[in-house]
């Protein structure tokens, strides 16, 4: 955390107060977004009822009865100034993947329209080491930093009905894993034997945001074994911490 | 037999709500929770139970629900909307006790849009990370993710019996006025005309509008520099103008994060008012500051405490409608098309 940078307090009604530290997606924008939600949370400041770190600012949802809403935004101005510099400790998620039909729907499509062989997309899309920079839109959906540059590509012109859950998508740059079925205009790569969001599994949610994520290619009768051990309730993802 | 509340009839949009799911926005988790909040804990209040205990939403399909196996006490408030025990009228707001075979009826009137039912004790239903609170889109709480049907038995637990009474809650029924808004967090990404748009004319809630988002019609809200932004997190009755340019406004099923630029916030004094309008109503904002929106918030809590405590018992078993007019309440019911001032 080389650069420090001042965030701006922008008023979400007089519920919640959104601590901006800028509006595009970057890893370092990111870290701060992270390191302030950790310190907000360990401060357990009467009135917070709840935080939401997004890509690029923090969401402090609070009570304004029992806290005042700028005696809380001077608070956070003093965590946000007190901000440590070490580097924390990450989780390494790796998940069961496999990038074989019909678990992938669009792989010889990628590849076409790259101008790349189907080795070669599988080659870069589980070589990277992803970024989780938020979940949002639906519970668990996890939207990922880090996809190669080879791998960027147009959303699809018209979306698909319906994804099912835990497919492997890309388009715009990103990397998607989707959590519940749902209509979607990006190319689904591959699918995941695991589940990272099940509502009755504790821990209902695996990654957050700041993790790292990995995948890891399995062939389909490897894939459904490993998704017979999901069902039983076994989980399959690997969690390491790398510093 | 358990002591149950069985549905005998449920229209579209009846479900279970408590509070809402907290401590989970961050996986992009939904709050739920009660459209019109005030409503929500004063129905709780009068049942003697916690302010956040799971209740019965009803929307414009109506409800009929029916005690078996031990007396309930239901209290309820919301939309004016008429409410009858075993047929015979009762306040808009109050509670009663049903014995074993006794109904109670809502049906809708002609203004408002959600309604309460809280029964005394708790519903015993396992909850779904933590939270009774239905959310249709995802499948998660109430029975089984789903709207309440005819048919479903809700066990009760711990259920006394209060006295029959009514509550003069005649604030519940919804004004013309401007709602009330806290500007930004994005209203930097509006032009001048845009803002001046957005706080000097009137908007039309349209058909669109469910629990999740209402969806306005009116000028164009004028954008300074484009309508995507990188997402960051949404609140209650955040006001996001997409690439159409007109108001969507962001309610109880709202996703915790969003890519649209926010214009305001309505304050959650006046977030249920808004929440009780129907397809149609014109709606116009004006600008307050956080310190006004917090004070208003404050004023509203408090009114809720003191119509609770302020309930009356109900002596008659059925009401003329010169004790509803008394109320204050069945002219809005009776006569919609005149302003409620």
């Amino acid at each position: 955390m080389s650069r420090q940078i001042e965030p701006r307090y922008l008023p979400a009604g007089e519920c919640a107060v959104v601590v901006e530290y800028g509006t595009t997606v970057d890893p370092h924008l990111s870290e701060l977004v992270l390191a302030l939600d950790a310190a907000v949370l360990a401060a357990a400041i009467a009135g917070v009822a709840e935080t939401v770190p997004t890509y690029r600012s923090l969401m402090v949802h609070f009570d304004p009865l029992v806290i005042a809403p700028d005696a809380l935004v001077a608070r956070l101005g003093s965590l946000a100034s007190g901000l440590a510099t070490t580097s924390r400790d990450l989780r390494r998620w790796t998940l069961p993947v496999c990038y074989a039909e019909p678990y992938s729907l669009d792989i010889a499509f990628v590849a076409k329209a790259l101008s790349l062989t189907e080795e070669r997309v599988v080659a870069l899309h589980q070589g990277a080491t992803y970024r989780v920079y938020m979940l949002g839109f639906a519970p668990g959906f996890t939207y990922l930093g880090g996809l190669p540059a080879e791998l960027t590509i147009s959303r699809m012109t018209s979306p698909r009905a319906r994804v099912e859950e835990n497919k492997l998508m890309i388009a715009g740059g990103q990397a998607i894993v989707t959590t519940v079925a749902m209509p979607a205009a990006w190319y689904v790569l591959a699918e995941t034997a695991e589940r990272l969001f099940s509502p009755r599994r504790d821990p209902v949610f695996l990654a957050a945001p700041g993790d790292e994520m990995r995948f890891e290619a399995v062939a389909p009768h490897e894939f459904e074994s490993i998704r017979e051990r999901v069902a039983r309730g076994e989980t399959v993802a690997r969690c390491e911490s790398v510093s | 037999m358990t002591t149950a509340l069985r549905i005998v009839r449920a229209g579209p949009g009846a479900t279970l709500q408590d509070a809402g799911r907290f401590g989970f926005l961050r996986f992009g988790v939904t709050p739920a929770g009660p459209m019109d909040w005030a409503a929500f804990r004063l129905a709780n209040r009068l049942a003697g139970n916690p302010e956040g205990a799971a209740a019965i939403e009803v929307s414009i399909g109506g409800l009929e629900v029916e005690a078996e196996g031990a007396p309930l006490t239901l209290a309820f408030a919301g939309a004016p909307y008429a409410v009858q025990r075993n047929g015979a009228a009762l306040p808009p707001a109050g509670r009663v006790v049903l014995r074993p075979g006794d109904r109670l009826s809502v049906r809708p009137g002609e203004i408002g849009m959600w309604f309460y039912v809280a029964i005394n004790g708790h519903i015993d239903v396992a909850p779904t990370m933590g939270s009774l609170s239905t959310h249709l889109r995802s499948g998660l709480g109430g029975l089984e993710g789903r709207q309440l049907a005819a048919g479903d038995r809700l066990a009760i637990a711990d259920a006394v019996a209060l006295d029959d009474a009514a509550a003069d809650a005649s604030w519940l029924v919804p004004s013309p006025e401007p709602l009330r808004v806290v500007m930004g967090p994005q209203d930097d990404y509006f032009t001048l005309a845009g803002i001046a748009t957005f706080l000097g004319r009137a908007f039309t809630i349209t058909t669109q509008m469910d629990r999740m988002a209402y969806r306005l019609d009116g000028p164009e809200v004028e954008h300074a520099k484009g309508f995507n932004i990188v997402s960051d997190g949404i609140t209650l009755g955040a006001i996001q103008i997409p690439g159409e340019k007109r108001p969507f406004v962001l309610m109880a099923d709202r996703q915790p994060t969003g890519g649209y630029p926010k214009i305001a916030t309505i304050i959650r004094a006046d977030v249920r008012r808004f929440a009780q309008m129907r397809p149609g109503a014109s709606v116009r904002f004006a600008k307050v500051t956080v310190a006004e929106g917090a004070t208003e918030l404050r004023r509203l809590v408090e009114l809720i405490a003191e119509t609770a405590r302020e309930a009356r018992p109900l002596v008659r078993s059925e009401l003329s409608s010169e004790f509803l007019l008394g109320l204050n309440l069945i002219g809005g019911v009776e006569d919609a098309a005149r302003p409620l001032v």
